[in-house]
């Protein structure tokens, strides 16, 4: 399975769980979520999903959320030791 | 140093507030109402002489040399079986009483051989120290005639004389030694729950039998060693002691085996290890043990244990033996190259549930402080992390909400996907033994574990669920108690947020959350659920202990989330004999996952991206720390696909042979450019390793281990590390080697950064462990003595949250390609990867993984009990010997994954619980067919893994 797939995958997997949750939190307890648990390089590509690719597969909820979802800093400024 | 004393009291001790005053041998002795007078005795320092007395069983009376008189009444009773009362006067020790005494050992000794000086227990027999203790001096009635000791009687054949059963691998049975004392039946019977020995015969002719005279390892018999341990002759001997001899010291240390982390005094002749006894002071086994902890430790000098680092460029290369300095140098060089190159998020680390917290505690600062970023996770990622993901959301804290005495308190219990008397075998022991008392038993799993019907245990309720549906079955538990009104309203009102309650009880009300409405889902029929939670609702006192069975699902947050909510509804928070309790796989589980292994949180599970608590830690590392959360496991292994993530350093753990879907995990450290792997042993995933740094055992470090129960007990080093440094000193090394001004130079001093930094660890240190023994985290001003029992007074989130449940199928399907529903387990006698316990005689009981099938689906298949059999999923295929049992359902097959020849991960895919990516190991559609042995993966496997652990200069090694 590619890795796109999985992200996607497992993106769903986070709305449906809020998809099941009262009130009109959902788009905001998918973006917590993966806002404490998705590594940079993982949002990229979600970014990359989302802004390129039309969202293809994402669940509504989690495209919802897209906008609450915080914007990893551009892939260059990670790219150096920490000693650097 | 001397042995760590233990006074053995003769009879357990009374839990009565009500004191009783009495006189014995003229001295005022206060004790409990219930105690015997042998105890109250010897609480007062009075040692009555006793054989069948010891305080790990109840009293028994039947060696008569414990004899006292008491004023007033007549005769001599037995002080073990007789209860203080108040106002007796006693006395341990007149004329009439020393005859009598003498006669007894007289009687004892006719029948017992008298090799005292060759004798294994010579210093440690009880027979010997009474004989003396009675002032026998001669036997009246000689050593001929009648007797169990010799095997001729004047050249006849003498046919009470049994031969010794050696087949147990750790330890003999000599029945000619046997005082017919029933102490090991006793044991077996009440403290392990086993029912494995017997006495049979009567009178002259009673002796020791195992099961129905069987050998020892041909019985039921578990091999725990809680007869061995009350034996007080030289029959039950451990074989370690026959060839070594007596310990001269012994230390307190803690079992580097599963969750329960059970204290063991290690007994030493000099540096070798003649044997480990369970401590009875420990709190969370008191005194009790299992297979791997009592025995299983041969490992640690096993010759397979590799004892310099060594390095290779390439992983087809032979390993290449170095000296530690090269070995830092390169790691550093190596991954500071693939840092510069690739960027700082290149390489991460993954910590150790087998290490102290010391040493976990140090990898997380190495990956933060050292690469400066949070790809740092541990096997909890694999295990536990929805526990803590779960019972976070719920209740504020993650983990267990009790420790393990609370189990004696409970009237209800329910075990849902965990298989304690294989898995943590000492609570097992422990909950049995409740359960004889009356507690009642509800057993949610696919399997009939032996929980649901053992000797003298029965549970009232087993659920057999199909794999893949727990959310479904527990939510309709909570619709029962719900909709029948059985919630505990006082408690909800007064704990949690009502409104949440109500919006969460609308929910569970529905219809379909019915259990008529699941049964098809599920498979267990509603009667039984519905049965199940009038039980656990009204019972009394109701506690959960769940395992992996609940958490390595898709849905495995969900599932913790249902049971706090469960625990939350029928007020079962808070007190002694309730709670939620997660039985933590490995035994320092818990504490891997409190020093900040995940990489979203910080030591004391706080978020990486809080400002003051990264403050905390950046103002003492000297460092900036990043604030955004790492990768884990499984998303390193598809960044490394992906090719962003290059290095890795993994401190004891086999992620190839634990993590589901090896080949994508193969493909990972494939794909990486340095990885180095800190272990005891070649393996598996040091297949794929570029550099190798041999680690160092439980027995060869000091630090200290948190159980399930939170419990931070102490690891003492009672030998030099044989590979020369402790594993903290070799993270300490490396970290200098990277450039980090690190000096610790002992663990304490790790544990007071961890205390000073982490408020739930605020009081803990070594001195503090040394006063107190053991202390539960929270462990701060707040609670100075820590906390056994958690959510006292309230939530430790404020209010316990209601979250609703909603059963989602899982994604892994069966259809006509994979038709059967695959579930994974352990064994008692083999511990996860096997590293430890393969290379142990516990081999005995568990050679080889098998693949346990219903009659009817091995019928339909042509398959018989012992045929190979091939197991495929879409992931991968392997073949395994069948095991052909009721215990599993139609429809559904179990193997254990404890050998790396059989590769049950994989078959395992890469489906994985929605809020941790914990890996959904429980449930994979597969087939099983006929098959002539080994597939082409296994092969190929094999072929890879002996080549790649060649060592130049060496003869292949033997594994």
């Amino acid at each position: 399975m590619s890795n796109d797939a999985k992200l996607v995958r497992m993106a769903n997997q986070i709305a449906t769980f809020f998809h099941s949750q009262p009130g009109e939190d959902g788009p905001m307890g998918v973006a917590t979520h993966i806002n404490k648990f998705w590594e940079p390089r993982m949002r990229r590509q979600f970014f990359d999903i989302v802004d390129n690719h039309g969202g293809a597969g994402l669940d509504p909820l989690v495209l919802e959320a897209a906008a609450l979802v915080r914007r990893p800093p551009a892939e260059g400024s990670a790219r150096q030791a920490p000693d650097a | 140093m001397p042995l760590v004393p233990e006074i053995d009291y003769g009879t357990p001790a009374s839990r009565s507030d009500k004191l009783v005053t009495l006189t014995i041998d003229g001295r005022e002795v206060t004790v409990p109402e219930g105690t015997s007078i042998m105890r109250a005795s010897m609480e007062a320092g009075i040692e009555i002489p006793k054989l069948c007395a010891t305080d790990m069983v109840d009293a028994f009376g039947s060696c008569r040399l414990c004899l006292v008189e008491i004023q007033g009444r007549a005769g001599m009773p037995a002080s073990c079986t007789t209860p203080v009362a108040p106002g007796l006067v006693v006395s341990t020790q007149t004329s009439r009483l020393k005859d009598v005494r003498r006669g007894v050992m007289e009687l004892y000794i006719s029948d017992h051989p008298l090799d005292c000086l060759t004798c294994a227990a010579n210093g440690d027999c009880e027979l010997q120290d009474m004989a003396g203790a009675v002032g026998l001096r001669d036997v009246r009635y000689g050593y001929d005639g009648e007797n169990h000791v010799r095997a001729r009687n004047d050249g006849a054949i003498n046919i009470k004389w049994q031969p010794k059963d050696e087949s147990n691998p750790y330890f003999t049975f000599d029945a000619s030694k046997c005082i017919v004392c029933s102490r090991c039946v006793r044991a077996c019977e009440e403290v392990q729950g086993t029912f494995a020995l017997t006495i049979e015969g009567r009178g002259f002719d009673s002796r020791v039998s195992a099961g129905q005279h069987e050998a020892f390892v041909a019985s039921e018999c578990v091999s725990c060693g809680a007869c061995v341990q009350a034996c007080p002759t030289a029959t039950l001997t451990e074989k370690s002691v026959i060839e070594i001899g007596q310990p001269e010291h012994s230390v307190v240390t803690t079992c580097a085996y599963c969750g329960v982390g059970c204290s063991f005094k290690a007994e030493m002749r000099g540096e070798e290890l003649v044997r480990m006894v369970p401590w009875k002071d420990g709190q969370a086994n008191r005194g009790h043990s299992c297979v791997k902890g009592r025995f299983a430790y041969g490992y640690s000098t096993h010759r397979d244990r590799i004892l310099n680092p060594m390095i290779r460029e390439k992983i087809s290369d032979p390993w290449r033996e170095v000296t530690w300095e090269e070995a830092y140098a390169h790691v550093a060089s190596e991954f500071r190259r693939i840092q510069y190159q690739y960027g700082r998020d290149s390489i991460g680390g993954i910590t150790s549930s087998r290490c102290t917290n010391e040493e976990t505690y140090l990898v997380q600062k190495l990956v933060r402080a050292g690469f400066g970023n949070n790809n740092v996770d541990t096997c909890a990622r694999v295990c536990h992390s929805p526990t803590g993901y779960g019972l976070g959301q719920t209740f504020g804290t993650s983990a267990g909400t009790q420790n393990f005495d609370s189990v004696e308190q409970t009237d209800v219990v329910i075990v849902i996907g965990a298989n304690p008397t294989d898995g943590h075998p000492v609570f097992a022991s422990r909950l049995k033994k409740r359960l004889r008392q009356g507690a009642k038993l509800i057993v949610i799993d696919p399997r009939r574990i032996d929980l649901v019907k053992g000797p003298h245990v029965q549970a009232s309720y087993h659920l057999p669920l199909r794999p893949g549906t727990n959310v479904a079955v527990v939510t309709a538990l909570a619709h029962v108690i719900v909709t029948e009104g059985l919630y505990d309203e006082k408690f909800i009102r007064e704990r949690c947020d009502w409104s949440e309650f109500e919006d969460w009880a609308g929910f569970v009300s529905e219809e379909r959350h019915s259990p008529e409405a699941v049964e098809t889902l599920t498979g267990v029929p509603a009667e039984l659920v519905r049965g199940a939670a009038r039980l656990f609702a009204k019972g009394g006192n109701g506690s959960i202990y769940y395992g992996l069975g609940v958490t390595e699902h898709s849905q495995g947050s969900t599932t913790v989330m249902a049971i706090a909510n469960l625990a939350m509804a029928t007020g079962n928070i808070g007190r002694p004999g309730v709670g939620v309790n997660p039985l933590r796989g490995q035994n320092n589980v818990q504490g891997s996952c409190d020093m900040g292994s995940f990489p979203h949180e910080l030591p004391g599970y706080r978020h990486i991206s809080d400002d003051a608590t990264r403050e905390t830690f950046e103002k003492l590392w000297g460092v900036k720390l990043n604030n955004e959360p790492g990768l884990r496991i499984p998303n390193m292994l598809d960044a490394a696909v992906e090719g962003t993530f290059k290095g890795i350093y993994i401190q004891g753990e086999d992620i190839l042979q634990s993590d589901p879907d090896t080949k994508h995990v193969s493909a990972g450290l494939a794909a990486m450019e340095c990885v180095v792997v800190q272990d005891l042993f070649l393996n598996e995933t040091a297949n794929y390793a570029h550099v190798f740094l041999p680690g160092s055992t439980f027995l060869e470090k000091d630090g200290t281990f948190t159980n399930a129960e939170r419990r931070i007990n102490r690891v003492r080093r009672v030998m030099t590390p044989r590979n020369g440094f402790a594993d903290w000193e070799v993270t300490q090394k490396l970290a200098q080697a990277m450039g980090l001004a690190w000096n610790y130079s002992h663990p304490s001093e790790i544990m007071d950064e961890i205390a000073a930094t982490t408020p739930s660890f605020a009081l803990v240190s070594y001195d503090y462990l040394e006063k107190m023994g053991s202390v539960q985290w929270p462990c701060n001003e707040k609670h100075p003595e820590g906390s056994p029992i958690m959510h006292v007074d309230g939530f430790v989130r404020g209010k316990g949250k209601f979250i609703r449940t909603e059963y989602v199928a899982t994604d892994e399907k069966t259809g006509p390609r994979f038709p059967l529903l695959l579930t994974t387990g352990r064994i008692l006698s083999q511990y996860n990867v096997g590293a430890q316990t393969r290379r142990t005689d516990n081999v005995v009981w568990h050679d080889e993984d098998r693949l346990e099938i219903h009659p009817h689906d091995a019928e339909d298949r042509g398959i018989r009990d012992g045929d190979w059999v091939r197991l495929a999923s879409r992931s991968g295929e392997t073949t395994l010997h069948a095991l052909i049992t009721d215990r599993v359902s139609p429809g559904v097959v179990y193997t254990t994954f404890h050998h790396p020849d059989t590769q049950a991960n994989v078959i395992t895919t890469d489906f994985s619980d929605w809020a941790t990516n914990c890996p959904e190991y429980k449930v994979t559609a597969v087939q099983v067919s006929p098959s002539n042995g080994p597939s082409d993966w296994q092969v190929e496997y094999d072929e890879q893994a002996r080549r790649s652990r060649r060592i130049a200069g060496k003869l292949e090694a033997a594994e």
